[in-house]
């Protein structure tokens, strides 16, 4: 009897290359995170500009995939990509299928029959985006899946750092609170210790995850640790952690006096972040939120430009230099 | 306690097979022919006697294997797994009997229950199978079944899978109250609130991927604890699904003081760690779930040196549509009846982790014992219970060869070493490949 023989590779017809997405940091090199910082700060130079609209993706299609509240991540990225002149939609899980019982997957299948380009997800379960990824065709961005991964948070924060203080590498940032709950905090972690960063969790014990320091950070549970910091980064304290039957800390009033940042805790000069949207009083003090040394909202305005270059950097393949070129020829380079 | 479809008992002579029975002491090449589904001779050039010749010349022909642990998911959610498609899938497996947990829709915690399992097993199985009863109605962990008389009606153990008997109080009258049965506890160690919500193993992984901990201590306190009340009551007792290190470490100690415990471990938790995860793919959610390097090398060791006497495969079917979801959202559990023996063998003979004879005596022999079964055994006059292993043979694991309903099983796409060409389960060849 004949044997089937399998055809020698490079007989087969060539594989088309996987499709790029941004589902985690742990998916950038630093060269990638390096071009795209670059890539966000050609936008923000062509946003100063009188017409702030690009022809850069004219034809492309983003579709936007909510299934969570959220103001600053769903509204930037719409804008990202109307400044770049792509068609966009969004959806939000209350008012579609979803409501009515429909999987995630199913919801994917019916999506991707519109070939939508990129597919812009924020979902409260892990994994979600991957899932995405694996019944369409399209590029998938991960806008926050459940306490994994905010990869583009972590991108905006890096821009912010590197614009307000001019690098990244060897800077120290405090990151203080609720870590075990903050896909912000993982995300970020990864980020700034792939630019060469020094990291610092503080906060309780019951939310610092054990076994977190593999990735590269250190723990304290003593918010003096801050003080050491360049960059003190603030997470928000979410009120259900403290229900009844979670029990992370006893109360929030115990939180505020032992992990609140106020300007007590703070060294003249010390730079403040947040994420947002913040807990005033609980979290952070006012008087902190509101000082100078604040880059709250410098954060969210990096959040455009950090948007629009990752999709940017998505629907244009091939190596850097292939895309700097480009850059130079719609004029933002 | 076994029940299967009644056939025609085999008439066979297996020919120049390399004859490994642990339990024997056998390990050489010969023929073995079976008479009407019993062993007949062990020897040299045996006469055909008309019989059907199998040549084996290059194979293993072992004790075939005995399943401590499996969900056929019947009465209930039959699009999952049926008597019939489970052992089926069993006998493509190697296995020549397995036991039934009772988590299943509604619980077997009546005689009725029971009854119409065993009545449907005697139809349709295709290999032996015993069902365990529940320890207490409807698995709520409040009130003991009638444990007699499920005994009487033929509960092969009493189990509340997949729950953990949360109130110690309950669980040491549960053991007093086996006494009277003749038949032993099985027992699920998790302690709820410290595994509450808890999607996998707590540790670095747990911690980078941002999913809620499930850790290692979570079971080991309920196994010391259970262990404590076995041996206060001097009852003996079986553990479920071991995971952890500190777990197989208690086991080890309450032996050694005289507790009548054993314990059985899966073949995902001998071959897989938490890095499995990374991949966020559902076939690797069970519980308890996949733990730490130096858990899986506890286990290995436990299995070794036989403080863990029995492999099972806590083979867990669920709807495709179940398990394409987030990992988060997705069920616990895996199969694995088709895929036990090539992926320990693959994953710990090949490596030289354990030995091939090892690995055959805690799929076989070590099960039964934990049960109270009768071992298959290679032996004149004993019933041809028996697996013929291709130890030579890979194939990548594809979910269109399974005879599972369902293929969620952390193998697929996976090339795996050491196939099963022919099982005989109760003196009827109830496999070929």
């Amino acid at each position: 009897m004949a044997e089937i023989r399998v055809m020698r590779e490079d007989l087969l017809p060539p594989k088309e290359p996987p499709k790029r997405h941004l589902i985690s940091i742990g998916d950038l090199e630093r060269e990638d995170v390096e071009r795209l910082l670059g890539a966000a700060r050609s936008f923000e130079r062509s946003l100063e500009r009188e017409l702030k609209k690009l022809p850069t993706l004219r034809g492309k299609t983003v579709v936007n995939v909510f299934y969570e509240s959220s103001t600053r991540t769903s509204s930037s990225f719409e804008l990202a990509a109307k400044r770049l002149s792509a068609d966009t939609m969004s959806i939000k899980s209350t008012g579609s299928s979803a409501d009515k019982g429909e999987s995630l997957k199913d919801t994917a299948l019916t999506l991707g029959a519109y070939d939508p380009d990129v597919i812009v997800i924020r979902h409260p379960q892990i994994g979600a985006p991957q899932l995405v990824a694996r019944y369409t065709g399209a590029h998938i961005v991960n806008a926050g899946d459940g306490k994994h991964q905010h990869p583009t948070q972590a991108l905006l924060d890096l821009y912010t750092i590197k614009e307000e203080l001019g690098r990244i590498e060897g800077l120290h940032v405090a990151i203080v609170g609720d870590v075990l709950h903050s896909r912000v905090a993982r995300s970020n972690i990864q980020a700034l210790t792939l630019m060469g960063a020094r990291v610092t969790l503080v906060g309780p014990p019951p939310l610092i995850p054990r076994g977190i320091e593999t990735m590269g950070c250190e723990v304290s549970y003593d918010i003096d640790a801050i003080k050491a910091a360049d960059i003190v980064y603030v997470l928000r304290m979410q009120r259900e952690r403290m229900q009844e039957g979670a029990n992370y800390v006893p109360s929030l009033r115990e939180y505020t006096a032992r992990w609140g940042v106020t300007p007590a805790r703070l060294r003249p000069g010390q730079k403040v972040m947040h994420p947002g949207p913040m807990n005033r009083g609980v979290e952070i003090d006012p008087v902190v939120a509101d000082a100078a040394d604040a880059l709250i909202e410098q954060q969210v305005r990096s959040g455009l430009v950090v948007r629009m270059a990752v999709l940017y950097d998505l629907l244009t393949h091939g190596p850097a230099g292939v895309q700097s070129a480009a850059l130079h020829e719609i004029g933002v380079a | 306690m076994l029940h299967a479809r009644q056939g025609k008992q085999d008439d066979l002579v297996v020919r120049s097979a390399r004859v490994i029975d642990p339990g024997e002491g056998t390990d050489a090449v010969m023929d073995v022919r079976i008479d009407a589904g019993v062993i007949a001779q062990l020897g040299t050039n045996l006469e055909s006697n008309e019989h059907r010749v199998v040549e084996a010349d290059g194979l293993v022909l072992a004790p075939a294997f005995v399943d401590p642990h499996v969900h056929l998911r019947t009465p209930g959610r039959e699009d999952e797994e049926t008597i019939a498609t489970g052992s089926a899938a069993a006998a493509a497996g190697g296995y020549c009997a397995i036991l039934a947990m009772p988590n299943t829709e509604p619980v077997v915690d009546s005689a009725a229950v029971l009854g119409s399992l065993t009545e449907t097993a005697q139809a349709e199985a295709e290999v032996p199978v015993g069902f365990l009863a529940a320890i207490t109605r409807n698995q709520e962990g409040s009130e003991l079944t009638e444990m007699a008389e499920l005994a009487d009606a033929g509960a092969a153990a009493f189990s509340d899978d997949g729950r953990p008997l949360v109130a110690p109080g309950l669980m040491r009258r549960a053991l007093q109250y086996s006494a009277v049965t003749g038949r032993r506890l099985a027992l699920h160690c998790e302690e709820p609130t410290l595994s509450k919500n808890g999607q996998m193993h707590e540790g670095a992984v747990s911690a980078e991927l941002g999913f809620a901990g499930y850790p290692s201590v979570a079971e080991s306190l309920m196994v010391e604890r259970d262990l404590a009340l076995a041996a206060y009551e001097g009852q003996p007792l079986h553990l479920l699904h071991l995971s952890a290190r500190e777990s197989v470490e208690a086991l080890s100690r309450a032996q050694a003081a005289g507790v009548a415990a054993t314990g059985e471990v899966t073949p995902h938790h001998l071959c897989l760690t938490d890095e499995a995860i990374r991949s966020l793919d559902s076939n690797f959610k069970m519980n308890p779930p996949l733990r730490a390097a130096e858990d899986r090398a506890a286990l290995v060791e436990g299995l070794r040196d036989g403080t863990i006497s029995a492999v099972a495969s806590d083979h867990a079917p669920h709807a495709r549509h179940e398990k394409e979801v987030p990992f988060e959202a997705a069920p616990f559990g895996v199969t694995g009846l088709e895929t036990a023996f090539p992926a320990l063998y693959t994953h710990l003979v090949e490596p030289g982790l354990l030995k091939l004879e090892t690995l055959l005596e805690r799929m076989s022999a070590g099960p039964a014992r934990a049960y109270g079964l009768d071992a298959p055994a290679i032996a004149v006059g004993a019933p041809a219970n028996l697996v013929l292993l291709d130890l030579k043979a890979s194939r990548r694991v594809d979910e269109a060869d399974f005879r599972s309903r369902s293929k969620n099983s952390w193998l697929l796409g996976e090339t795996v070493k050491g196939q099963v060409r022919m099982t005989v389960a109760a003196g009827r060849v109830a496999f070929e490949a």
